[in-house]
């Protein structure tokens, strides 16, 4: 799915990033524990997260995140929404809450980008 | 760098950099760019102060986290997934899940950690470059 679809699939709005909607996915990750994050998201999936602080972007960065999508209406903060303009980032919000975002997106067929800890 | 979150994972972005001009394979920066990551937010999070030190030779990636502070009493526990001292401040940033530890050891082809109660931290990572870019 291209970000776009998704923008549309989840009304969601493209706070960063509107250059990049054509970028492709195919792998997403959900989690609000960014350690969780590091240990299991792979390069090029999408980062789903309740949560808005800067070590989100830190984190997507480090992995090399295509996406960020914030659940729940929440917004990132102006030091996060800073740093996401710096490493290009992009960050779609949603009132969606992330259940019903991951559900959406699987009926699309975006995958985990694992399926199970200790599988690979 | 201790105590403040404000700019906790500009090190690492660093690091990142740096290692993409050198032109390192994808995965290999990314890998150290992790180890590093997990290292500034423990020393920023646990530290009074502290450094990372960043060392590329052709074969290898070599990453060190050096901090002044409160140490490690039982490193065995603190290298369990899981076990976390993390305070409500560092929980509300999305770290405190006692996975720092483990990750830094399984994303570094060698990892040593030695630490010091009242004096401080000290990590030292080794990731190797991939064996396509020496023979390319
Ligand atoms: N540099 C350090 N100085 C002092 N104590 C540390 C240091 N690094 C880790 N610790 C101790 O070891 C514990 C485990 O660290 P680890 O990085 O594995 O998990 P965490 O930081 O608690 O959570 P996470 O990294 O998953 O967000 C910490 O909670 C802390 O008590
Ligand atoms: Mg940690």
């Amino acid at each position: 799915m291209t970000l776009h679809e998704i923008r549309k699939l989840l009304d969601a709005e493209v706070l960063i990033g509107e250059d990049q909607l054509d970028m492709e996915v195919k792998t997403a990750f959900v989690a609000d524990l960014m350690s969780d994050v590091l240990a299991f998201a792979t390069a090029g999936s999408l980062l789903i997260t309740g949560l808005t602080n800067p070590q989100v972007v830190r984190t997507a960065d480090v992995l090399d995140i295509a996406a960020i999508i914030m659940g729940r209406g929440k917004r990132p903060s102006q030091e996060t929404f800073q740093l996401a303009e710096e490493v290009n980032i992009p960050i779609l919000t949603t009132k969606y809450i992330l259940f019903e975002i991951a559900g959406r997106l699987y009926a699309k067929g975006i995958r985990g980008c694992i399926e199970k800890v200790g599988s690979k | 760098m201790g105590g403040n979150f404000d700019n906790a994972g500009e090190v690492s972005s660093n690091i990142k950099t740096v290692l993409k001009q050198i032109g390192l394979p994808k995965d290999v920066i990314r890998k150290a760019a992790l180890v590093a990551y997990e290292s500034e937010i423990n020393i920023v999070s646990y530290a009074r102060k502290g450094m990372i030190r960043l060392r590329v030779v052709p074969e290898s990636i070599m990453i060190e986290a050096i901090d002044e502070g409160q140490g490690i009493p039982d490193i065995e526990q603190a290298m369990q997934p899981g076990f976390s001292t993390a305070n409500q401040k560092i929980r509300e940033m999305g770290f405190g899940a006692g996975m720092g530890l483990c990750n830094i050891k399984s994303f570094s082809d060698v990892f040593h950690i030695s630490s010091e109660v009242g004096k401080g931290t000290h990590l030292r990572m080794i990731i190797r470059a991939s064996s396509a870019v020496l023979n390319s």
